[in-house]
Protein backbone atom coordinates (compact mmCIF):
# COMPACT_ATOMS: atom_id res chain seq x y z
CA UNK A 1 0.00 0.00 0.00
CA UNK A 2 2.11 2.75 -1.63
CA UNK A 3 1.55 6.08 -2.36
CA UNK A 4 -0.23 5.56 -5.42
CA UNK A 5 -2.94 3.67 -3.58
CA UNK A 6 -4.88 7.26 -3.98
CA UNK A 7 -4.76 6.63 -8.05
CA UNK A 8 -7.74 4.03 -6.68
CA UNK A 9 -7.74 0.99 -8.76
CA UNK A 10 -5.90 0.52 -12.12
CA UNK A 11 -6.96 -0.78 -15.00
CA UNK A 12 -7.75 -4.55 -15.53
CA UNK A 13 -5.01 -5.87 -17.64
CA UNK A 14 -5.92 -6.66 -21.00
CA UNK A 15 -2.73 -8.41 -22.51
CA UNK A 16 -2.36 -10.12 -26.00
CA UNK A 17 -2.11 -13.85 -25.50
CA UNK A 18 0.60 -15.88 -26.18
CA UNK A 19 0.00 -17.34 -30.20
CA UNK A 20 0.30 -21.28 -30.27
CA UNK A 21 1.33 -22.14 -33.72
CA UNK A 22 2.31 -25.32 -33.17
CA UNK A 23 -1.40 -26.40 -32.09
CA UNK A 24 -2.64 -25.05 -35.38
CA UNK A 25 -0.62 -27.32 -37.36
CA UNK A 26 -1.14 -30.06 -35.20
CA UNK A 27 -4.86 -29.56 -35.14
CA UNK A 28 -4.73 -29.24 -38.99
CA UNK A 29 -3.32 -32.67 -38.96
CA UNK A 30 -5.19 -34.53 -36.87
CA UNK A 31 -8.43 -32.97 -38.74
CA UNK A 32 -6.97 -33.97 -42.16
CA UNK A 33 -6.42 -37.75 -40.89
CA UNK A 34 -9.62 -37.73 -39.14
CA UNK A 35 -11.39 -36.92 -42.27
CA UNK A 36 -9.48 -39.69 -44.37
CA UNK A 37 -10.52 -42.11 -41.91
CA UNK A 38 -14.03 -41.04 -41.48
CA UNK A 39 -14.04 -41.59 -45.68
CA UNK A 40 -12.61 -44.86 -45.78
CA UNK A 41 -14.51 -46.02 -43.11
CA UNK A 42 -17.91 -44.75 -44.78
CA UNK A 43 -17.56 -45.44 -48.01
CA UNK A 44 -15.59 -49.06 -47.78
CA UNK A 45 -18.71 -51.42 -48.93
CA UNK A 46 -17.51 -54.13 -46.66
CA UNK A 47 -18.01 -52.48 -43.63
CA UNK A 48 -21.87 -53.17 -44.60
CA UNK A 49 -23.28 -50.57 -42.39
CA UNK A 50 -26.97 -50.96 -43.85
CA UNK A 51 -26.60 -54.50 -42.52
CA UNK A 52 -25.11 -53.69 -38.96
CA UNK A 53 -28.32 -50.84 -38.67
CA UNK A 54 -30.42 -53.95 -39.76
CA UNK A 55 -29.64 -55.66 -36.80
CA UNK A 56 -28.30 -53.22 -34.34
CA UNK A 57 -31.77 -52.83 -33.09
CA UNK A 58 -33.04 -56.55 -33.45
CA UNK A 59 -34.71 -57.75 -30.75
CA UNK A 60 -32.20 -60.41 -29.90
CA UNK A 61 -29.54 -58.21 -29.45
CA UNK A 62 -31.11 -55.48 -27.29
CA UNK A 63 -32.05 -58.91 -25.31
CA UNK A 64 -28.19 -59.07 -24.96
CA UNK A 65 -27.50 -55.32 -24.80
CA UNK A 66 -30.00 -56.11 -21.63
CA UNK A 67 -28.06 -58.83 -20.04
CA UNK A 68 -25.05 -57.59 -20.34
CA UNK A 69 -25.73 -54.50 -18.34
CA UNK A 70 -27.84 -56.38 -16.18
CA UNK A 71 -24.87 -59.03 -15.48
CA UNK A 72 -21.57 -56.08 -15.38
CA UNK A 73 -24.41 -54.59 -12.25
CA UNK A 74 -25.04 -57.80 -10.76
CA UNK A 75 -21.18 -58.93 -10.95
CA UNK A 76 -20.21 -55.62 -9.42
CA UNK A 77 -22.61 -55.84 -6.80
CA UNK A 78 -21.42 -59.20 -5.65
CA UNK A 79 -17.89 -57.98 -6.14
CA UNK A 80 -18.12 -54.57 -4.16
CA UNK A 81 -19.91 -56.10 -1.23
CA UNK A 82 -17.97 -59.13 -0.93
CA UNK A 83 -14.95 -56.70 -1.81
CA UNK A 84 -15.72 -54.91 1.01
CA UNK A 85 -15.97 -57.44 3.84
CA UNK A 86 -12.89 -59.35 2.32
CA UNK A 87 -11.09 -55.73 2.94
CA UNK A 88 -12.39 -55.51 6.69
CA UNK A 89 -11.19 -59.05 6.97
CA UNK A 90 -7.73 -58.43 5.62
CA UNK A 91 -7.64 -55.88 7.86
CA UNK A 92 -8.03 -57.55 11.01
CA UNK A 93 -6.30 -58.54 14.12
CA UNK A 94 -7.48 -61.90 13.93
CA UNK A 95 -4.96 -63.90 12.08
CA UNK A 96 -7.20 -66.85 11.02
CA UNK A 97 -9.57 -64.16 9.84
CA UNK A 98 -7.25 -62.16 7.45
CA UNK A 99 -5.16 -65.14 6.82
CA UNK A 100 -8.87 -66.67 5.09
CA UNK A 101 -9.54 -63.81 2.79
CA UNK A 102 -5.54 -63.25 2.17
CA UNK A 103 -6.65 -67.47 0.64
CA UNK A 104 -9.20 -66.36 -0.79
CA UNK A 105 -7.31 -63.57 -2.70
CA UNK A 106 -4.82 -65.24 -3.46
CA UNK A 107 -7.15 -68.33 -5.19
CA UNK A 108 -9.77 -66.00 -6.77
CA UNK A 109 -6.97 -63.05 -8.39
CA UNK A 110 -4.61 -65.98 -9.05
CA UNK A 111 -6.83 -68.34 -11.97
CA UNK A 112 -8.03 -66.79 -15.38
CA UNK A 113 -12.02 -65.45 -14.92
CA UNK A 114 -12.67 -67.71 -18.06
CA UNK A 115 -11.25 -70.59 -15.92
CA UNK A 116 -13.50 -69.85 -12.96
CA UNK A 117 -16.83 -69.20 -15.32
CA UNK A 118 -16.31 -72.67 -16.61
CA UNK A 119 -15.53 -73.90 -12.91
CA UNK A 120 -19.11 -72.85 -12.02
CA UNK A 121 -20.61 -73.96 -15.02
CA UNK A 122 -19.64 -77.16 -14.94
CA UNK A 123 -19.71 -77.76 -11.36
CA UNK A 124 -22.06 -80.91 -11.44
CA UNK A 125 -19.31 -82.71 -13.08
CA UNK A 126 -17.30 -82.86 -10.29
CA UNK A 127 -20.60 -82.49 -6.89
CA UNK A 128 -23.40 -83.99 -9.20
CA UNK A 129 -25.88 -83.10 -5.73
CA UNK A 130 -25.49 -80.35 -3.55
CA UNK A 131 -26.74 -80.97 -0.28
CA UNK A 132 -26.79 -79.34 3.54
CA UNK A 133 -26.10 -81.59 6.54
CA UNK A 134 -23.85 -83.07 9.01
CA UNK A 135 -20.54 -84.14 7.42
CA UNK A 136 -20.71 -87.87 7.15
CA UNK A 137 -23.89 -87.89 8.92
CA UNK A 138 -27.58 -86.78 8.40
CA UNK A 139 -28.17 -84.58 4.80
CA UNK A 140 -31.02 -82.34 5.17
CA UNK A 141 -31.39 -81.19 1.96
CA UNK A 142 -29.76 -82.04 -1.51
CA UNK A 143 -30.55 -81.46 -4.90
CA UNK A 144 -28.89 -81.27 -8.57
CA UNK A 145 -26.10 -78.88 -9.01
CA UNK A 146 -27.44 -77.96 -12.85
CA UNK A 147 -30.79 -77.85 -11.29
CA UNK A 148 -29.10 -75.53 -8.40
CA UNK A 149 -26.46 -73.51 -10.45
CA UNK A 150 -28.00 -72.51 -14.29
CA UNK A 151 -26.18 -70.53 -16.69
CA UNK A 152 -27.06 -67.22 -15.08
CA UNK A 153 -25.53 -68.32 -11.06
CA UNK A 154 -22.57 -69.54 -13.15
CA UNK A 155 -22.13 -66.39 -14.56
CA UNK A 156 -22.52 -64.37 -11.67
CA UNK A 157 -20.57 -66.26 -9.15
CA UNK A 158 -17.85 -66.61 -12.03
CA UNK A 159 -18.00 -63.11 -12.74
CA UNK A 160 -18.56 -61.90 -8.81
CA UNK A 161 -16.66 -63.51 -6.59
CA UNK A 162 -13.70 -63.30 -9.51
CA UNK A 163 -14.44 -59.31 -8.71
CA UNK A 164 -14.56 -59.36 -4.93
CA UNK A 165 -10.93 -60.18 -5.08
CA UNK A 166 -9.79 -57.75 -6.82
CA UNK A 167 -12.79 -55.29 -5.20
CA UNK A 168 -11.23 -56.11 -1.84
CA UNK A 169 -7.71 -54.95 -2.82
CA UNK A 170 -9.19 -51.91 -3.78
CA UNK A 171 -11.06 -50.73 -1.18
CA UNK A 172 -8.39 -52.06 1.16
CA UNK A 173 -5.69 -49.31 -0.55
CA UNK A 174 -8.99 -46.68 0.22
CA UNK A 175 -9.14 -47.96 3.68
CA UNK A 176 -5.15 -47.56 4.28
CA UNK A 177 -5.32 -44.30 2.46
CA UNK A 178 -7.76 -42.75 5.34
CA UNK A 179 -5.38 -41.06 8.00
CA UNK A 180 -5.37 -42.78 11.34
CA UNK A 181 -6.29 -39.26 13.06
CA UNK A 182 -10.22 -39.85 12.32
CA UNK A 183 -10.42 -43.29 13.33
CA UNK A 184 -8.85 -42.13 16.51
CA UNK A 185 -11.14 -38.91 16.89
CA UNK A 186 -14.16 -41.45 15.49
CA UNK A 187 -13.30 -43.73 18.54
CA UNK A 188 -12.77 -40.55 21.10
CA UNK A 189 -16.01 -39.60 20.52
CA UNK A 190 -17.23 -43.06 21.54
CA UNK A 191 -18.06 -44.49 17.60
CA UNK A 192 -18.11 -48.28 17.81
CA UNK A 193 -15.60 -49.68 14.93
CA UNK A 194 -18.34 -50.45 12.71
CA UNK A 195 -19.79 -46.96 13.19
CA UNK A 196 -15.88 -45.20 12.49
CA UNK A 197 -15.60 -47.51 9.19
CA UNK A 198 -19.60 -46.68 7.90
CA UNK A 199 -19.81 -43.19 8.81
CA UNK A 200 -16.05 -41.73 8.88
CA UNK A 201 -13.65 -44.03 7.35
CA UNK A 202 -15.26 -45.85 4.14
CA UNK A 203 -16.68 -42.14 3.28
CA UNK A 204 -13.27 -40.67 2.29
CA UNK A 205 -11.52 -43.99 1.49
CA UNK A 206 -14.36 -43.72 -1.55
CA UNK A 207 -11.75 -40.69 -3.33
CA UNK A 208 -9.34 -43.65 -3.42
CA UNK A 209 -11.98 -46.38 -4.62
CA UNK A 210 -14.28 -44.84 -7.06
CA UNK A 211 -11.82 -44.06 -9.73
CA UNK A 212 -10.28 -47.97 -9.85
CA UNK A 213 -14.11 -49.17 -9.35
CA UNK A 214 -15.12 -47.70 -12.50
CA UNK A 215 -12.25 -48.88 -14.49
CA UNK A 216 -13.27 -52.73 -12.72
CA UNK A 217 -16.88 -51.72 -13.54
CA UNK A 218 -16.20 -51.10 -17.44
CA UNK A 219 -13.21 -54.22 -17.37
CA UNK A 220 -16.38 -55.84 -16.26
CA UNK A 221 -19.10 -54.63 -18.79
CA UNK A 222 -16.45 -56.38 -21.57
CA UNK A 223 -15.66 -59.57 -19.41
CA UNK A 224 -18.92 -60.75 -19.70
CA UNK A 225 -18.59 -61.52 -23.63
CA UNK A 226 -16.83 -64.41 -21.48
CA UNK A 227 -19.95 -66.08 -20.31
CA UNK A 228 -21.21 -66.57 -23.89
CA UNK A 229 -19.12 -69.85 -22.81
CA UNK A 230 -20.83 -70.87 -19.91
CA UNK A 231 -22.84 -70.81 -22.19
CA UNK A 232 -25.26 -67.31 -20.95
CA UNK A 233 -27.35 -65.23 -23.45
CA UNK A 234 -25.27 -61.91 -23.34
CA UNK A 235 -24.87 -59.33 -26.27
CA UNK A 236 -21.70 -61.21 -27.41
CA UNK A 237 -23.41 -64.65 -27.99
CA UNK A 238 -26.89 -63.16 -29.75
CA UNK A 239 -24.27 -61.24 -32.19
CA UNK A 240 -22.64 -64.32 -32.57
CA UNK A 241 -25.80 -66.57 -33.02
CA UNK A 242 -26.57 -63.47 -35.95
CA UNK A 243 -23.25 -63.86 -37.68
CA UNK A 244 -23.14 -67.81 -37.59
CA UNK A 245 -26.49 -67.38 -39.83
CA UNK A 246 -25.48 -64.37 -41.77
CA UNK A 247 -21.47 -64.68 -42.10
CA UNK A 248 -21.33 -60.90 -41.59
CA UNK A 249 -18.61 -61.66 -39.00
CA UNK A 250 -17.02 -57.89 -38.83
CA UNK A 251 -19.79 -55.74 -39.34
CA UNK A 252 -21.57 -58.01 -36.55
CA UNK A 253 -18.58 -57.94 -34.38
CA UNK A 254 -18.40 -53.76 -35.17
CA UNK A 255 -21.51 -53.69 -34.07
CA UNK A 256 -21.03 -55.22 -30.91
CA UNK A 257 -18.35 -53.14 -30.54
CA UNK A 258 -20.33 -50.02 -30.98
CA UNK A 259 -22.70 -51.67 -28.39
CA UNK A 260 -19.62 -51.93 -25.63
CA UNK A 261 -18.37 -48.23 -26.42
CA UNK A 262 -21.84 -46.66 -25.98
CA UNK A 263 -22.50 -48.54 -22.52
CA UNK A 264 -18.96 -47.91 -21.02
CA UNK A 265 -19.64 -44.08 -22.06
CA UNK A 266 -22.55 -43.64 -20.09
CA UNK A 267 -20.39 -45.52 -17.43
CA UNK A 268 -17.79 -43.15 -17.63
CA UNK A 269 -20.33 -40.33 -17.30
CA UNK A 270 -21.68 -41.52 -14.52
CA UNK A 271 -18.18 -41.96 -12.96
CA UNK A 272 -17.47 -38.82 -13.57
CA UNK A 273 -20.55 -37.84 -11.09
CA UNK A 274 -19.89 -39.75 -8.66
CA UNK A 275 -15.73 -39.29 -8.11
CA UNK A 276 -17.38 -34.94 -8.20
CA UNK A 277 -19.51 -36.08 -5.39
CA UNK A 278 -17.18 -38.17 -2.93
CA UNK A 279 -14.70 -34.87 -3.43
CA UNK A 280 -16.59 -33.16 -1.16
CA UNK A 281 -14.76 -31.49 1.73
CA UNK A 282 -11.14 -32.66 0.26
CA UNK A 283 -11.08 -30.13 -2.75
CA UNK A 284 -11.65 -26.10 -1.94
CA UNK A 285 -13.73 -25.83 -4.86
CA UNK A 286 -15.73 -29.22 -6.26
CA UNK A 287 -14.37 -28.81 -10.27
CA UNK A 288 -17.04 -27.78 -13.06
CA UNK A 289 -19.42 -30.07 -14.21
CA UNK A 290 -19.00 -30.62 -17.63
CA UNK A 291 -21.85 -28.44 -18.64
CA UNK A 292 -21.55 -25.98 -16.28
CA UNK A 293 -17.54 -25.94 -18.08
CA UNK A 294 -19.57 -25.75 -21.72
CA UNK A 295 -21.12 -22.72 -20.63
CA UNK A 296 -18.34 -20.62 -19.13
CA UNK A 297 -16.56 -21.21 -22.50
CA UNK A 298 -18.60 -20.85 -25.13
CA UNK A 299 -21.39 -18.53 -23.77
CA UNK A 300 -19.24 -16.67 -21.19
CA UNK A 301 -21.67 -16.95 -18.27
CA UNK A 302 -19.87 -18.22 -14.74
CA UNK A 303 -21.82 -19.23 -11.89
CA UNK B 1 -13.44 -34.56 50.16
CA UNK B 2 -14.65 -35.05 46.56
CA UNK B 3 -13.87 -37.91 44.39
CA UNK B 4 -11.23 -36.82 42.02
CA UNK B 5 -12.07 -37.01 38.34
CA UNK B 6 -9.24 -38.73 37.60
CA UNK B 7 -6.93 -40.61 39.39
CA UNK B 8 -4.23 -42.70 38.08
CA UNK B 9 -2.21 -44.52 40.83
CA UNK B 10 1.25 -46.24 39.42
CA UNK B 11 0.09 -46.78 35.68
CA UNK B 12 2.70 -48.04 33.38
CA UNK B 13 2.92 -48.56 29.91
CA UNK B 14 5.15 -50.39 27.33
CA UNK B 15 5.36 -50.76 23.54
CA UNK B 16 6.80 -53.73 22.86
CA UNK B 17 10.23 -52.93 24.83
CA UNK B 18 10.03 -49.11 25.31
CA UNK B 19 8.61 -48.50 28.30
CA UNK B 20 6.90 -44.89 27.76
CA UNK B 21 5.27 -44.52 31.50
CA UNK B 22 6.66 -45.53 34.25
CA UNK B 23 4.48 -45.17 37.76
CA UNK B 24 2.70 -41.88 37.02
CA UNK B 25 0.21 -41.20 40.20
CA UNK B 26 -2.08 -38.23 39.42
CA UNK B 27 -4.82 -36.94 40.80
CA UNK B 28 -7.31 -34.52 38.96
CA UNK B 29 -10.29 -32.23 41.02
CA UNK B 30 -13.54 -31.68 39.47
CA UNK B 31 -13.79 -28.39 37.99
CA UNK B 32 -10.08 -28.52 37.98
CA UNK B 33 -8.09 -27.35 34.65
CA UNK B 34 -4.38 -29.94 34.97
CA UNK B 35 -2.08 -28.81 32.95
CA UNK B 36 0.79 -31.38 32.26
CA UNK B 37 4.15 -30.04 30.46
CA UNK B 38 7.29 -31.47 29.45
CA UNK B 39 10.03 -32.55 26.63
CA UNK B 40 8.85 -34.30 23.49
CA UNK B 41 8.53 -37.76 24.02
CA UNK B 42 8.29 -37.66 27.97
CA UNK B 43 4.72 -39.86 27.39
CA UNK B 44 2.19 -37.12 28.29
CA UNK B 45 0.35 -38.08 24.40
CA UNK B 46 0.53 -41.48 25.60
CA UNK B 47 -0.75 -41.00 29.39
CA UNK B 48 -3.94 -38.60 27.58
CA UNK B 49 -4.52 -41.42 25.31
CA UNK B 50 -4.84 -43.99 28.35
CA UNK B 51 -7.48 -41.68 29.70
CA UNK B 52 -9.95 -42.73 27.35
CA UNK B 53 -8.44 -45.91 27.05
CA UNK B 54 -6.91 -45.17 23.42
CA UNK B 55 -4.03 -47.09 24.77
CA UNK B 56 -4.53 -49.87 27.36
CA UNK B 57 -1.96 -50.07 30.28
CA UNK B 58 0.05 -52.88 31.26
CA UNK B 59 -0.07 -52.03 35.21
CA UNK B 60 -1.30 -49.60 37.82
CA UNK B 61 -5.00 -48.53 38.17
CA UNK B 62 -6.55 -45.62 36.12
CA UNK B 63 -10.09 -44.42 37.10
CA UNK B 64 -12.18 -41.82 35.90
CA UNK B 65 -14.91 -40.16 37.97
CA UNK B 66 -14.59 -43.35 40.51
CA UNK B 67 -15.29 -45.89 37.45
CA UNK B 68 -11.63 -47.75 35.72
CA UNK B 69 -10.84 -47.06 32.58
CA UNK B 70 -11.46 -50.09 30.06
CA UNK B 71 -12.38 -53.07 32.75
CA UNK B 72 -14.53 -53.92 35.23
CA UNK B 73 -13.75 -55.17 38.65
CA UNK B 74 -15.68 -58.31 39.63
CA UNK B 75 -14.19 -60.52 42.75
CA UNK B 76 -10.66 -59.13 42.87
CA UNK B 77 -10.44 -59.49 39.30
CA UNK B 78 -10.51 -56.83 36.54
CA UNK B 79 -12.30 -58.38 33.34
CA UNK B 80 -11.54 -56.39 29.84
CA UNK B 81 -14.96 -54.34 29.06
CA UNK B 82 -16.56 -54.82 25.62
CA UNK B 83 -16.01 -52.71 22.74
CA UNK B 84 -19.27 -51.35 23.41
CA UNK B 85 -19.12 -50.79 27.10
CA UNK B 86 -15.79 -48.80 26.66
CA UNK B 87 -17.18 -46.80 24.02
CA UNK B 88 -19.68 -45.82 26.56
CA UNK B 89 -17.03 -44.41 28.88
CA UNK B 90 -14.99 -42.36 25.89
CA UNK B 91 -18.25 -40.50 25.52
CA UNK B 92 -18.49 -38.99 29.04
CA UNK B 93 -14.35 -37.71 27.97
CA UNK B 94 -13.79 -35.07 24.89
CA UNK B 95 -10.60 -35.32 23.25
CA UNK B 96 -9.16 -32.42 21.63
CA UNK B 97 -6.03 -33.44 19.18
CA UNK B 98 -2.68 -30.93 18.36
CA UNK B 99 -3.89 -32.16 13.94
CA UNK B 100 -7.84 -31.53 14.56
CA UNK B 101 -8.40 -34.22 12.91
CA UNK B 102 -11.87 -33.06 11.83
CA UNK B 103 -14.03 -34.99 9.53
CA UNK B 104 -12.92 -33.91 5.81
CA UNK B 105 -15.76 -34.66 4.03
CA UNK B 106 -18.53 -32.99 6.58
CA UNK B 107 -19.44 -29.37 7.23
CA UNK B 108 -18.76 -27.90 10.43
CA UNK B 109 -22.03 -28.27 11.62
CA UNK B 110 -22.08 -32.15 10.44
CA UNK B 111 -18.66 -32.49 12.69
CA UNK B 112 -20.30 -31.56 15.51
CA UNK B 113 -23.58 -33.28 15.22
CA UNK B 114 -22.08 -36.16 13.98
CA UNK B 115 -21.44 -38.05 17.16
CA UNK B 116 -24.88 -36.85 19.04
CA UNK B 117 -26.83 -38.36 16.52
CA UNK B 118 -25.36 -41.38 15.48
CA UNK B 119 -23.43 -42.47 18.89
CA UNK B 120 -26.31 -41.05 21.52
CA UNK B 121 -29.15 -41.38 19.34
CA UNK B 122 -30.40 -37.67 19.82
CA UNK B 123 -33.04 -36.16 17.93
CA UNK B 124 -31.65 -33.60 15.12
CA UNK B 125 -33.43 -31.01 16.02
CA UNK B 126 -32.33 -30.91 19.44
CA UNK B 127 -28.74 -31.82 18.66
CA UNK B 128 -28.80 -28.89 15.94
CA UNK B 129 -29.79 -26.37 18.81
CA UNK B 130 -26.81 -27.31 20.61
CA UNK B 131 -24.56 -27.25 17.83
CA UNK B 132 -25.71 -23.75 16.60
CA UNK B 133 -25.36 -22.60 20.45
CA UNK B 134 -21.90 -24.17 20.75
CA UNK B 135 -20.50 -23.00 17.80
CA UNK B 136 -21.52 -19.74 18.27
CA UNK B 137 -20.03 -20.13 21.83
CA UNK B 138 -16.46 -20.60 20.34
CA UNK B 139 -17.00 -17.87 17.55
CA UNK B 140 -17.90 -19.83 14.50
CA UNK B 141 -21.71 -19.27 13.98
CA UNK B 142 -21.46 -18.03 10.22
CA UNK B 143 -18.63 -21.44 8.93
CA UNK B 144 -21.15 -23.77 10.08
CA UNK B 145 -21.98 -24.56 6.13
CA UNK B 146 -18.12 -24.69 5.43
CA UNK B 147 -15.72 -28.01 5.20
CA UNK B 148 -13.00 -28.10 6.99
CA UNK B 149 -10.62 -27.41 4.30
CA UNK B 150 -12.02 -24.04 4.01
CA UNK B 151 -10.92 -22.85 7.49
CA UNK B 152 -7.89 -21.29 9.06
CA UNK B 153 -6.24 -23.69 11.39
CA UNK B 154 -7.23 -21.92 14.71
CA UNK B 155 -11.02 -22.16 13.13
CA UNK B 156 -10.64 -26.09 12.92
CA UNK B 157 -9.27 -26.51 16.30
CA UNK B 158 -12.25 -24.46 17.75
CA UNK B 159 -14.72 -26.70 15.92
CA UNK B 160 -12.85 -29.61 17.23
CA UNK B 161 -13.45 -28.23 20.58
CA UNK B 162 -17.45 -27.97 19.67
CA UNK B 163 -17.26 -31.42 18.21
CA UNK B 164 -16.10 -32.97 21.58
CA UNK B 165 -17.84 -30.84 23.79
CA UNK B 166 -21.43 -31.65 21.93
CA UNK B 167 -21.31 -35.12 23.28
CA UNK B 168 -21.78 -33.22 26.83
CA UNK B 169 -18.05 -34.10 28.60
CA UNK B 170 -17.50 -34.52 32.45
CA UNK B 171 -13.86 -34.10 31.15
CA UNK B 172 -12.06 -32.44 28.49
CA UNK B 173 -8.53 -33.50 27.16
CA UNK B 174 -6.74 -31.52 24.98
CA UNK B 175 -2.89 -32.87 23.43
CA UNK B 176 -1.22 -29.62 22.35
CA UNK B 177 -3.85 -28.34 20.88
CA UNK B 178 -2.09 -25.00 19.78
CA UNK B 179 1.20 -26.52 18.79
CA UNK B 180 -0.03 -27.02 15.27
CA UNK B 181 -1.25 -23.10 14.49
CA UNK B 182 0.43 -19.71 13.22
CA UNK B 183 1.00 -18.09 16.41
CA UNK B 184 -1.36 -15.60 15.55
CA UNK B 185 -3.32 -18.25 15.85
CA UNK B 186 -2.95 -19.10 18.93
CA UNK B 187 -5.00 -16.85 21.10
CA UNK B 188 -8.71 -17.79 19.57
CA UNK B 189 -8.13 -21.13 20.65
CA UNK B 190 -7.00 -20.58 24.04
CA UNK B 191 -9.48 -17.96 24.97
CA UNK B 192 -11.85 -20.44 24.03
CA UNK B 193 -10.41 -22.84 26.49
CA UNK B 194 -9.98 -20.32 29.14
CA UNK B 195 -13.71 -19.95 29.23
CA UNK B 196 -14.50 -23.33 29.14
CA UNK B 197 -12.61 -23.31 32.52
CA UNK B 198 -14.53 -20.61 33.66
CA UNK B 199 -17.61 -22.36 33.13
CA UNK B 200 -16.38 -25.17 35.43
CA UNK B 201 -15.20 -27.96 33.19
CA UNK B 202 -12.57 -30.40 34.42
CA UNK B 203 -9.68 -30.41 31.65
CA UNK B 204 -6.51 -32.04 30.87
CA UNK B 205 -4.37 -29.88 28.89
CA UNK B 206 -1.14 -31.10 27.67
CA UNK B 207 0.90 -27.50 26.77
CA UNK B 208 3.89 -25.75 26.08
CA UNK B 209 2.03 -22.30 26.66
CA UNK B 210 3.27 -21.09 29.84
CA UNK B 211 1.58 -18.64 30.14
CA UNK B 212 -1.91 -19.96 29.48
CA UNK B 213 -0.78 -22.84 32.32
CA UNK B 214 0.18 -19.86 34.86
CA UNK B 215 -2.54 -18.21 33.93
CA UNK B 216 -5.48 -20.73 33.99
CA UNK B 217 -4.50 -23.83 35.22
CA UNK B 218 -5.12 -25.11 38.50
CA UNK B 219 -2.08 -27.62 39.22
CA UNK B 220 0.83 -29.07 37.19
CA UNK B 221 3.34 -31.78 36.53
CA UNK B 222 6.27 -31.53 35.16
CA UNK B 223 6.84 -35.27 33.12
CA UNK B 224 10.24 -36.25 31.62
CA UNK B 225 11.10 -39.80 31.34
CA UNK B 226 7.65 -41.38 31.68
CA UNK B 227 7.56 -40.42 35.15
CA UNK B 228 6.21 -36.85 37.02
CA UNK B 229 8.97 -35.31 37.92
CA UNK B 230 7.54 -32.40 39.65
CA UNK B 231 4.10 -30.91 40.71
CA UNK B 232 2.17 -28.42 42.24
CA UNK B 233 0.69 -25.14 41.83
CA UNK B 234 1.52 -23.64 37.88
CA UNK B 235 2.91 -20.53 39.30
CA UNK B 236 4.96 -21.96 42.22
CA UNK B 237 6.62 -24.76 39.58
CA UNK B 238 6.86 -22.23 36.37
CA UNK B 239 8.50 -19.66 38.55
CA UNK B 240 10.29 -21.56 41.33
CA UNK B 241 11.18 -25.28 39.98
CA UNK B 242 12.69 -27.51 42.40
CA UNK B 243 14.32 -29.98 40.31
CA UNK B 244 16.94 -29.48 38.23
CA UNK B 245 15.37 -31.50 35.21
CA UNK B 246 12.45 -29.25 35.34
CA UNK B 247 14.87 -26.03 35.73
CA UNK B 248 16.67 -27.09 32.51
CA UNK B 249 13.90 -27.36 30.45
CA UNK B 250 11.80 -24.86 31.27
CA UNK B 251 14.71 -22.37 30.31
CA UNK B 252 14.67 -23.69 26.95
CA UNK B 253 10.81 -23.30 26.94
CA UNK B 254 10.51 -20.03 28.16
N1 LIG C 1 1.92 -46.40 19.20
C1 LIG C 1 3.22 -46.32 19.56
N2 LIG C 1 4.06 -47.33 19.25
C2 LIG C 1 5.36 -47.26 19.61
N3 LIG C 1 5.92 -46.25 20.28
C3 LIG C 1 5.14 -45.21 20.61
C4 LIG C 1 3.75 -45.19 20.26
N4 LIG C 1 3.22 -44.03 20.72
C5 LIG C 1 4.22 -43.36 21.32
N5 LIG C 1 5.38 -44.07 21.27
C6 LIG C 1 6.67 -43.67 21.86
O1 LIG C 1 6.44 -43.37 23.20
C7 LIG C 1 7.23 -42.30 23.60
C8 LIG C 1 6.36 -41.23 24.26
O2 LIG C 1 5.53 -40.68 23.26
P1 LIG C 1 4.45 -39.58 23.56
O3 LIG C 1 3.56 -40.05 24.62
O4 LIG C 1 3.83 -39.22 22.26
O5 LIG C 1 5.36 -38.38 24.09
P2 LIG C 1 5.00 -36.83 24.21
O6 LIG C 1 3.55 -36.65 23.93
O7 LIG C 1 5.37 -36.47 25.59
O8 LIG C 1 5.86 -36.13 23.22
C9 LIG C 1 7.98 -41.80 22.38
O9 LIG C 1 9.28 -42.33 22.42
C10 LIG C 1 7.22 -42.40 21.25
O10 LIG C 1 8.05 -42.66 20.17
MG1 LIG D 1 2.63 -35.59 22.35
Amino acid sequence: MSSNSTQGRPEAIRAVPVRHPGRWVAAGVIAILAIMAVHAVITNTRFHWAEQAKYAFDASVIAGVKTTLMLTFFSMLIGVVLGIILAIMRLSSNPLVSGAAWLYIWIFRGTPVLVQLLVWASLGALFPTLGLGIPFGHLFFSARTFDLIPGLAAALLGLGLNEAAYMSEIVRAGILSVDEGQSEAATALGMTKMLTLRRIVLPQAMRVIVPPTGNETISMLKTTSLVAYVPYYELLFKVQNIYTRTYQVMPMLIMASLWYLAMTSILMTGQYYIERHFARGSLRTLPPTPVQRFRTRFLGISG
Amino acid sequence: MTQPMVKAENVYKSFGRLEVLKGINIEVAPRKVFCIIGPSGSGKSTFLRCINHLEKIDAGRLAVNGELVGYHERGGLLHEMRERDVAAQRRKIGMVFQSFNLFPHMTVLGNVMEAPINVRGEAKAIVLERATKLLERVGLEDKMNNYPSQLSGGQQQRVAIARALAMEPELMLFDEPTSALDPELVGEVLDVMRKLAEDGMTMIVVTHEMNFAREVGDALVFMDGGVVVESGNPRDVLSNPQHERTKTFLSKVL
